[in-house]
C-alpha cells in the first residue's frame, strides 16, 4: 500500500477525532472551521459506513423535506432538513435532499448515505480509512491513542464511534438468540412465529420489517409502552403497526410488559418464559425464532479499565454539558454518543443528540469549545441593534434551538453597554458558569407536549427563568411578544 | 465503526438493580420490584463541581444518590451534605415549586433519577417507599428544628 499517500500518519496532533461517521465528519469540519489542526482515523474504508448497515429495514425515522417555507441554503432550512450535515457554503448545505426520490419524507438508507458522502467529498474532509484505535492511555495533559497504524498523541481525543455495538440484558439463554443486526434478510421469517425481545427503536422495526412475512409475532420486555410519550417521539412516523394490531385487541401479534425469565433450544425453536411486570403470572411461548432487539452500547474498548464512567449498564459514556467524560478529562464524544450528556432533565421531551438533526449542532458547538478552551481561539461577538428582535427570532426559527430543545441556547451577552450575540452554548453551561450580564434563549416543553419558548436572564450572577406565551404558530416574532421580552430584558439591556 | 456480534459483551458495567437494592429506602423490596424500577427510570452521572439542583429555577427531578457525595448550597454556603442512599428534589418535584437550594456534586456523583413529573405515580404504586421517605423528611424536619432552638 502506498502510505505516503494515506493522510494523518501517526505523530503529534492537536486533536484527533476517531470516526467517519456523520459525527465524526461534521466534527472534523467544525474543528476545520474553528482552525484546530486535527486528524481523523476510522477502521472503515468509506465515510458513513453506519449507513451502509443501518437501520436494517431501510429507510431513516427523521425527516427531510426537499421543499420547505425557506430556502435550502438558509440556516432556518435545517429544521426541514434533519438529516444533512451543517456547512457555512452554500454547496455543502442540505445534500440529503438533493438525493432523495421523494418516494417518502424519510430518506433510504442509500440516499442517507450518498448525502453523508458527498458532503465527505465536497468539502475535501480527510479520513485515515483502514486505521482501527486499538487502546488508549492518559500522557500527562494529553491523549495517546495506539493504532493498527501506529501511536497518535493529542491535546484531547473527539470519539465519534457511534452506539452500534449489539447490546443484550442477562437473560439466559438470549445468547442463542439472533440480534436486531442479523435480521436484514426478512424473508427469512417468510410464515415463522417470532419473540422479539425488547420494545423500543430497533424492536419495534424490526417488528414492523417483519409484519408482512412473519405468521405471528410477540414483542416482550419490562418497559411498558407509554404511548404518550411514543405520540411524541421519532418511532411514530413509522413501526407502531404492530403496537396498532395488538391495541386493537385480536390475535396473532402481542406487544407484552415481561420480565424475559429464560430462552430454551427447543427442537428446531426456542421456548421463551416471561413473567408478568403488570400482572402476575408467567406466560410461556413456543416460538421458531427469537431475536434480540436489545440495543447497542458504545465500542468504547479500553476506556473503562481507564476509569471512563458510564450510564445505561455501561452502554454509554457519562458526560459533562461539553460532552467531555465526567471522570477522563480531554476525552470528548460527538455524534450518536454524545447522547450521554442528559442536559437539565426538565419536565418534556429534550435534545435529539441520538440522530443527525442533533448531533450536528452539538459537534459545532463542541468544536468551538475546544478551539477555545484548548488553544485560546476567540468568540466572535458580533454586535447586536435589535437584540430583542433577534432573540425572538431565535425562539421562532433557529434550527439549534427548535431541535436541541431544552439543551442548546442562544446567549445575548451585555456587558458595559454593549449587546453582543455570544453565540449557542449548552444551556447548563449558562446556568453555571456564571460571569457577566446576559440573556439565554431557549425552547422546552411543558408535560403535556406544549412548546415553551424560555428565556433566563443573569443579572448580577443571578439567574432568573422567564417562560414566555405559547403562540399557536410558533411565532413569537410580533409587537405583544416584543413588549414582554424587552420588560423582561429591561434590567440588563 | 464496524461491529461484530462477537464482541458482544454480557457482563453490566454497573449493576444499578443490586445497587438500589441495598439502599434504605428500598428495603424489603423484592428483586423483581427493583427490577421494574430499573427498566422505568435512568441513572446519571455527573462529573465533580457540576450542579444538578439549581435553585430558583422551574424543573428538576427527584435524585438518589447511588455513588458519590453532594452538597446542598445555599447563597454560596454548604448547609448540608449528601451521600449514598440520600436523596434530593423531592420537594420541588412534589410541590412543583422551584429548589430553594443548589445540589452541587462534590465528588463524581451517579444518581437514580425519577423525573418530577412520575415521582407522584412511582411513590403511589410503592406505599412503602412513600412512608420511608416521609420518615426521613421528618427526621430532616426535626433536625431543622433543633438547629432553630
Amino acid at each position: 500500500m502506498a502510505d505516503v499517500e494515506r493522510p494523518f500518519p501517526p505523530g503529534d496532533y492537536d486533536v484527533v477525532v476517531v470516526g467517519s461517521g456523520p459525527g465524526g465528519l461534521q466534527t472534523s469540519y467544525w474543528l476545520r472551521r474553528f482552525g484546530v489542526r486535527h486528524a481523523v482515523l476510522s477502521s472503515d474504508d468509506a465515510p458513513a459506513g453506519m449507513f451502509r448497515r443501518f437501520p436494517v429495514f431501510q429507510r431513516l425515522i427523521t425527516w427531510t423535506k426537499p421543499d420547505a417555507p425557506v430556502d435550502r441554503t438558509t440556516r432556518e432550512y435545517e429544521w426541514f432538513d434533519h438529516n444533512s450535515l451543517l456547512a457555512d457554503e452554500k454547496e455543502l448545505k442540505a445534500l440529503v435532499p438533493t438525493f432523495m426520490d421523494r418516494a417518502f419524507d424519510l430518506p433510504s438508507r442509500a440516499e442517507m448515505e450518498a448525502g453523508i458522502a458527498a458532503f465527505a467529498e465536497r468539502a475535501q474532509l480527510e479520513v485515515r480509512y483502514r486505521c482501527t484505535w486499538e487502546s488508549t492511555r492518559h500522557d500527562g495533559e494529553g491523549v495517546v491513542l495506539v493504532t493498527s497504524d501506529g501511536e497518535y498523541s493529542c491535546r484531547a481525543a473527539v470519539f465519534a464511534i457511534g452506539v452500534t455495538e449489539p447490546w443484550r440484558p442477562e437473560v439466559p439463554g438470549i445468547e442463542a438468540a439472533s440480534h436486531y443486526v442479523d435480521t436484514n434478510a426478512p424473508e427469512r421469517y417468510a410464515g415463522r412465529s417470532v419473540f422479539i425481545v425488547g420494545k423500543r427503536n430497533s424492536g419495534f422495526e424490526v417488528a414492523q420489517g417483519l409484519l408482512p412475512w412473519a405468521r405471528s409475532m410477540v414483542l416482550g420486555s419490562p418497559r411498558s409502552v407509554q404511548t404518550d410519550a411514543l405520540a411524541l417521539s421519532a418511532l411514530r412516523v413509522r413501526y407502531l403497526h404492530p403496537y396498532d394490531e395488538y391495541a386493537r385487541g385480536g390475535p396473532g401479534t402481542y406487544v407484552l410488559d415481561v420480565t424475559i425469565e429464560r430462552i430454551e433450544r427447543r427442537g428446531d425453536g426456542f421456548h421463551v418464559v416471561t413473567r408478568g411486570m403488570t400482572w402476575d403470572g408467567t406466560l410461556e411461548f413456543d416460538v421458531d425464532e427469537v431475536i434480540a432487539a436489545t440495543g447497542f452500547q458504545t465500542p468504547l474498548r479500553d476506556l473503562p479499565s481507564l476509569g471512563l464512567a458510564t450510564v445505561n449498564d455501561g452502554r454509554i459514556p457519562a458526560l459533562t454539558p461539553f460532552w467531555e467524560s465526567v471522570s477522563l478529562p480531554r476525552v470528548y464524544f460527538a455524534g450518536n454518543t454524545s447522547a450521554g450528556a442528559r442536559g437539565l432533565g426538565k419536565r418534556g421531551a429534550g435534545a435529539s443528540s441520538t440522530s443527525v438533526n442533533g448531533f450536528r449542532y452539538n459537534a459545532r458547538v463542541l468544536a468551538q469549545h475546544i478551539a477555545e478552551t484548548l488553544f485560546g481561539r476567540e468568540r466572535e461577538q458580533p454586535a447586536l441593534a435589535d437584540p430583542v428582535g433577534f432573540l425572538l427570532h431565535e425562539l421562532s426559527a433557529a434550527p439549534e434551538l427548535l431541535v436541541q430543545k431544552g439543551y442548546l441556547c442562544r446567549v445575548v451577552v451585555a456587558s458595559g453597554g454593549a449587546v453582543a450575540d455570544g453565540g449557542i452554548v449548552p444551556l447548563a453551561h449558562f446556568l453555571d458558569a456564571g460571569g457577566e450580564d446576559a440573556i439565554a434563549a431557549t425552547v422546552e416543553v411543558d408535560e403535556r407536549g406544549g412548546i415553551q419558548p424560555t428565556v433566563y436572564v443573569r443579572r448580577g450572577g443571578d439567574v432568573t427563568e422567564h417562560v414566555l406565551p405559547p403562540h399557536p404558530l410558533h411565532r413569537y416574532e410580533g409587537e405583544p411578544y416584543r413588549r414582554e421580552l424587552a420588560a423582561v430584558l429591561s434590567p440588563v439591556l | 465503526m464496524r461491529t461484530s456480534t462477537r464482541a458482544v459483551r454480557y457482563k453490566r458495567a454497573v449493576n444499578i438493580g443490586e445497587s438500589l437494592g441495598q439502599l434504605a429506602l428500598f428495603a424489603d423490596m423484592t428483586p423483581a420490584q427493583i427490577e421494574a424500577m430499573v427498566h422505568e427510570h435512568d441513572e446519571d452521572v455527573f462529573a465533580e463541581g457540576q450542579r444538578v439542583l439549581r435553585r430558583g429555577l422551574s424543573g428538576g427531578s427527584f435524585y438518589l444518590i447511588l455513588e458519590g457525595d453532594a452538597a446542598v448550597v445555599v447563597d454560596g454556603e454548604e448547609r448540608r451534605r449528601l451521600g449514598r442512599g440520600e436523596f434530593f428534589g423531592e420537594i420541588s418535584a412534589l410541590t412543583g415549586d422551584a429548589p430553594t437550594a443548589d445540589v452541587v456534586a462534590l465528588t463524581m456523583l451517579r444518581c437514580f433519577v425519577i423525573p418530577a413529573s412520575q415521582l407522584e405515580r412511582f411513590l403511589l404504586d410503592r406505599p412503602p417507599v412513600m412512608l420511608r421517605l416521609l420518615r426521613a423528611e421528618a427526621r430532616r424536619l426535626q433536625t431543622a428544628g433543633e438547629w432553630q432552638t
